[in-house]
């Protein structure tokens, strides 16, 4: 039994790693796409022309073959351990966060495989997940500040140091956001959010100002546009990642780009239903309605990252005070009346 | 002007209402911007790429490429070894050494023994063309050039003269073509000029398939 148990779990993560290493892959094409057509441009649409695929589909196997094939060049004035340690981290931090946010079905929907419940998620039953993927979501930028210093690089250096300042800023209503939903749903298990959003309505309606609040702290937290500081291409000439070639330079981007699926992930979970439609419940159990769901999710997912990338040809970046406005000024009072108020409502109004 | 001056005019920046200082309007207003941006090309196909290759772009009638050696009704080259083109060239980069003309070249006194153009010096001003007092010289809408060494991309004589060879249909002279009868008939490709369809024998040559837009000297 034990045995099976550890034998799914290693499935589970063979299979996630598996398709999100993958989605990176086929991400960055669809960054490329949108970015282009945003432009009036085409993208990229000559790989696979050969063997007749459209839209450029073998573009991210060229793109990944170039990451591993070019030079890796370590600069001698670098601090070498930490140098390498950096991306490492930035793709370790990135890819453990996913263990406990449910990509399908879990608790009693969940469908059962060889007499056992088959749960949708790497590690279920987390009581802390939501902290824990915050937890885990605010080592990834000992990445990029690691990046900074052990490059020994003026520009990558004013790219960690901006990266510190903006992540530590941008945790506190990141935080904050939740907390209202987590107060509403009365529960830190991310399934448990999800149930109740499937039983009442969806988080987006009930907190309003928490969904945005977390939208753009997750924005900042991913270094996406509006909020990408770090590594500001025209000032910093890349920021933190200035010194890095070959892969390394990849797995930063491959950590970028796990973080924006695991942010989507949450957005979705906690304010958008999860796998949550009006023909979906937490009653249906069996195979059929899981696949269902998960693909749902997958689906609300996709358009979560399809909307940041839309949103990062629609917004220049901020100036580095106004940043520190936006955040400290505006979005954790909003964030903490927020809190306050869903808390006073779900005290004395709602008389639990 | 001092501050105080009254014909000074001060404009003040609108005042923004409640709704507008949260930004949500304009972020809102932003993306549609981009929406339609991204609709446009995705549906409507109204991206302004040009697939290179497969298709050419058509310069300008005033474009200046490639230079060529134009020919008179003989089949001589055009050019009396003036060196007013090469007096002009800001860049030096048009040697020509001058010889007598041979007999039977009619009133010609000279004519280039040898025509050089460094094209990767050539700054494709155009004043070669703007002092030739014959119309011996003239810049092509050719614009696709390559070569693998620097020694390939110096046009000599004969290279300059089958350059003519090569538009003489889609760019007539500014004085006329001489008559088709006096033109031997080039058919062999350059080795150096690689237009695009011209490597591909399915499509048609791009001295062709760009001729209607072409009516320089008509």
């Amino acid at each position: 039994m034990d045995v099976w148990l550890i034998a799914g779990i290693l499935f589970k993560i063979l299979v996630v790693v598996g398709i999100s290493q993958g989605a990176v892959a086929y991400l960055i094409l669809v960054e490329r796409k949108i970015a282009a057509y945003a432009q009036d441009r085409i993208g990229p649409n000559r790989c696979g022309r050969e063997v007749r695929l459209p839209f450029g589909l073998l573009q991210p196997i060229a793109d990944g073959a170039k990451m591993l094939l070019k030079e890796d060049v370590i600069p001698s004035y670098v601090n070498k351990p930490l140098y390498i340690l950096a991306p490492a981290i930035a793709i370790i931090a990135a890819t453990i966060g996913f263990a406990v946010v449910p990509f399908g079905p879990v608790g009693p929907s969940a469908p059962t495989a060889l007499g056992a419940p088959f749960q949708f998620q790497i590690a279920p039953g987390v009581d802390v997940g939501i902290v824990y993927v915050f937890a885990v979501g605010s080592l990834g930028v000992y990445a990029v500040v690691l990046a900074g210093w052990a490059s020994n690089n003026k520009y990558a250096f004013l790219g960690g140091l901006r990266s510190s300042a903006q992540l530590i800023s941008y945790e506190v209503p990141l935080g904050l956001s939740i907390l209202g939903m987590v107060l509403i749903a009365r529960s830190l298990d991310l399934n448990k959010i999800i149930e109740w959003q499937d039983r009442n309505v969806w988080g987006i309606f009930i907190q309003p100002i928490g969904f945005l609040l977390f939208l753009i702290s997750s924005f900042a937290e991913t270094n996406r546009l509006p909020f990408d500081l770090p590594e500001s291409e025209q000032e910093l000439v890349g920021g933190f990642h200035t010194e890095y070639s070959a892969m390394k330079f990849g797995m930063f981007f491959l950590g970028e780009y796990l973080n924006i699926i695991t942010t989507s992930y949450l957005v979705v979970i906690l304010f958008l239903g999860g796998w949550d439609l009006p023909f979906l419940n937490a009653g249906q159990t069996g195979w059929l309605p899981a696949f269902l769901k998960a693909f749902v999710l997958l689906g609300k997912v996709g358009a979560i990252v399809v909307f940041i990338m839309w949103v990062r040809w629609t917004l220049p970046r901020f100036r580095y005070d106004q940043l520190m406005d936006l955040a400290w000024k505006t979005m954790i009072p909003l964030a903490i009346l927020n809190l306050v108020a869903t808390a006073i409502v779900v005290q004395y109004a709602w008389g639990h | 002007m001092r501050p105080d001056d009254p014909s000074l005019k001060r404009l003040t920046p609108p005042k923004l209402t409640m709704l507008e200082k949260t930004y949500v309007p304009q972020i809102l207003t932003g993306l549609g911007v981009t929406y339609k941006h991204i609709r446009g090309v995705m549906f409507h196909n109204k991206d302004i790429t040009v697939q290179y290759p497969e298709d050419q772009h058509v310069p300008t009638a005033n474009y200046r490429g490639v230079h060529r050696l134009n020919k008179d009704e003989d089949g001589h080259i055009k050019c009396v070894a003036c060196m007013l083109c090469a007096t002009a060239c800001p860049v030096h980069c048009i040697d020509i050494v001058g010889a007598s003309a041979p007999e039977g070249w009619g009133e010609r006194e000279k004519y280039p023994e040898s025509f050089v153009i460094d094209e990767l010096r050539c700054i494709f001003c155009g004043m070669c063309e703007e002092a030739c007092p014959v119309d011996a010289i003239e810049l092509t809408k050719l614009y696709d050039i390559t070569g693998l060494s620097r020694e390939e991309m110096i046009f000599d004589k004969t290279k300059l003269l089958s350059v003519f060879d090569m538009t003489k249909d889609a760019e007539p002279m500014k004085t006329g073509n001489p008559p088709e009868s006096v033109l031997p008939q080039v058919t062999e490709a350059l080795p150096v000029i690689h237009p695009g369809p011209a490597a591909n024998p399915e499509r048609p040559r791009r001295a062709e398939a760009t001729a209607p837009a072409l009516g320089r000297g008509h």
